[in-house]
């Protein structure tokens, strides 16, 4: 084994043992903990591991340098969820009197439902479905009472209002907080079909009647959907999406009827690829329990021999992080060719050129984001 | 073991290498560069900085090297790195000091959230603590500079850095950067003090880092209560000036100035309250170190509690 080969194997191991069993990290050396913190770090899964410890009552047992990063993390996720819940809190007073349905996405409905993934998991912006006739509506209230539409150049703009499945995020002028309004969860030229109104009519209410969740085969869907038809070539498919959605199956498969209406639920969305990749990843690498009836009734979703066996390479290289220090090229491959994939899956071939090649000069040019050390505001981070 | 028990080619190895690992007040840095500049940089700079102990954690894996693909080709630059990622703007390379010196900043102030982090400079005397919270221009790391050669500790010039758990000042007692015209007034008023190369034309002007006095760095692990806020404003020509403040207003300059209040909410709110009741807060205006020196050492030996 190669050096790299061999480092990227231990930086993975230790990710997938502590989400696994995070009773057995009180008893982790120094130089593993040092390893695991920048992994963990890299995936946004920090404060999942706090969470597992804190609940395990293990937090005392840990390193006291580890425990600070730990601690570190669980405030900021703490802060964040603070903002999430109030920003929602928000834009029901901007939408007052409006009746519009309200479908929280992603983390904010995991936060304002109180489900199992909402634990330890960092929020960034909110995350809404609404019906896509009422967005002009929406925008129009939210711009009049406090959100403005972020800066973005105008083939940004008109990527978003023509192909896109959202618009552009709307940013409050105070707060700063992101609100993501979506009107189906794929791009409208995706090959994939994805007709909003049957998500709108399983969708649940909250406790306040105004905002809804997803059913949950929907929401474990969608999230399965997010992982693998979005992202960036940098940071690869999100394990964070799969560990929401081992939580979410944890929790909504000792429902009953849950597993037998998933795969029925997926063939009508058009998602049996994504459920067939997610529930084989989940088993794999987070030892998520799966009935193994309805991984036989996907069998027919799964792609012809070859492309099988390229998936089943290309997956697991661009879902887990390697090791900071010892970069693998062929992970760095892996999650280009997903990317790839993402895009191709999301708009037709000849769109496809016209748009990578665009982005391709961006990066080029060096339009790309980047933060100036110098003229940092330290307070903004 | 300090970094100035290491021979340059030492360093020059380590930092090309798996990384010269540093203690920065609490927090353990491993700093990697193929830049053969830097060595005898931190030679000189982070001479008297402590190496942890083998096997501990590190908590910052920086770095500071050439740019990777095309662009090592096209310009000399340098790129600042955080676990291997780097999503900062490169640096002309001859900047490449300044720029791993703010990088490290960066680090602090976006993942040390255990912390409630001031934006402070921050002195101590006799186990009490003075902080100078301030924005940037106000003349913080000039008078802090001074003091420090002149009797004070330094506890921090960048961040007022305290532990929720008991209100306790963490030393970090980093290089000061010095910017343009403060170069040369330190230069001037203590001309023992080790202060680096000037990077002329980066883009806050020109900066020289003045190396903390080796007590300040031998005892980095020693809190101080924080016993005083002075907000420092320098102003040419004026008359010395040292004026209390009313509690509610430092109060708020404190809370607003911080790096990280928002983030530990009611944590926040009732740490810099209790600081602000148990503190005595001043506004000082000054044109002249010496003065304004004199007039703080007054309002330490002041102190009867």
């Amino acid at each position: 084994m190669t050096r790299v080969n061999r480092e990227t194997y231990r930086a993975r191991s230790l990710l997938l043992d502590a989400l696994r069993t995070p009773d057995k990290l009180s008893a982790l050396p120094p130089a593993d903990w040092e390893l695991l913190l920048r992994v963990a770090r890299r995936v946004r899964l920090l404060g999942r591991l706090e969470s597992e410890l804190s609940r395990a009552g293990l937090l005392e047992k840990v390193p006291p340098r580890a425990a600070d990063h730990l601690r570190a993390a669980h405030n900021v996720i703490e802060h964040r969820r603070t903002l999430v819940s109030w920003e929602v809190n928000r834009i029901l007073w901007a939408l007052e009197g409006m009746e519009v349905p309200l479908i929280l996405l992603k983390g904010t409905g995991y936060l304002l439902a109180d489900l199992p993934p909402a634990r330890g998991r960092i929020f960034a912006d909110v995350d809404l479905l609404v019906p896509e006739d009422r967005i002009g509506e929406i925008e129009e209230r939210l711009s009049a009472r406090g959100w403005f539409k972020t800066q973005i150049d105008p083939y940004d703009d008109r990527y978003y209002r023509v192909w896109m499945h959202e618009i552009p995020p709307l940013r409050h002028l105070e707060r700063g907080t992101e609100i993501d309004i979506h009107h189906r969860l794929l791009p409208k030229t995706s090959h994939l079909k994805s007709a909003p109104a049957p998500l709108f009519a399983a969708a649940q209410p909250l406790s306040d009647p105004r905002l809804r969740i997803l059913a949950p085969a929907d929401m474990v869907l969608h999230s399965l959907v997010h992982l693998f038809l979005e992202g960036d070539p940098d940071e690869g498919l999100r394990l964070r999406d799969l560990v929401d959605v081992h939580d979410l199956l944890g929790y909504f498969g000792q429902q009953p009827g849950f597993w037998e209406g998933l795969v029925p639920r997926a063939r009508e969305l058009g998602f049996t690829r994504p459920l067939l990749y997610g529930l084989q990843q989940a088993q794999e690498l987070l030892a998520t329990p799966v009935p193994p009836g309805v991984l036989q009734e996907l069998a027919a979703a799964a792609p012809a021999w070859p492309v099988r066996q390229i998936m089943k390479r290309l997956i697991p290289l661009a879902l887990l992080p390697g090791h900071p220090d010892h970069p693998s090229p062929s992970a760095t491959l892996a999650r280009w060719l997903l990317y790839l994939r993402a895009h191709w899956l999301r708009m037709p071939p000849g769109l496809l050129i016209k748009h990578l090649s665009h982005k391709a000069w961006l990066r080029w040019r060096g339009y790309r984001k980047r933060i100036d050390l110098a003229q940092l505001d330290l307070k903004q981070q | 073991m300090i970094v100035g028990d290491l021979s340059r080619r030492e360093i020059e190895r380590r930092l090309a290498g798996t990384g010269l690992v540093v203690r920065f007040g609490p927090f353990h840095l491993r700093i990697r560069s193929d830049l053969a500049s830097l060595s005898s940089l931190v030679h000189r700079l982070y001479q008297p900085y402590p190496l942890p102990e083998t096997g501990e954690i590190t908590d910052f894996h920086v770095g500071i090297s050439r740019p990777r693909g095309l662009r090592r080709w096209l310009r000399r630059q340098a790129c600042f790195t955080v676990d291997g990622q780097s999503p900062f703007a490169p640096y002309a390379a001859e900047h490449a000091f300044p720029a791993l010196e703010w990088g490290i900043n960066w680090c602090v102030a976006t993942r040390a959230h255990h912390l409630l982090m001031l934006h402070s400079a921050g002195v101590e005397r006799h186990g009490r603590a003075m902080l100078f919270p301030a924005s940037p221009g106000d003349g913080k790391s000039t008078l802090c500079t001074a003091l420090i050669h002149s009797g004070w500790r330094l506890m921090s010039d960048e961040f007022g850095l305290l532990r929720p758990e008991d209100g306790m000042l963490l030393p970090l007692p980093r290089l000061i950067p010095l910017k343009n015209e403060s170069i040369e007034v330190i230069r001037r008023f203590r001309p023992e003090a080790i202060v680096g190369p000037s990077f002329l034309a980066t883009r806050k002007g020109t900066v020289a880092h003045v190396r903390p006095p080796a007590d300040s760095i031998a005892r980095m692990q020693e809190t101080a209560r924080p016993r005083w806020f002075v907000f420092p404003r320098w102003i040419a020509n004026a008359p010395l000036s040292l004026e209390p403040l009313p509690k509610s207003q430092a109060f708020l300059m404190i809370a607003t100035n911080a790096f990280n209040y928002e983030v530990l909410d009611e944590t926040a709110f009732r740490l810099v309250a209790d600081l602000v009741r148990r503190c005595d807060s001043y506004s000082l205006v000054y044109s002249d170190l010496d003065q304004a020196i004199s007039a703080l050492d007054d309002l330490s030996n002041d102190v009867d509690d």
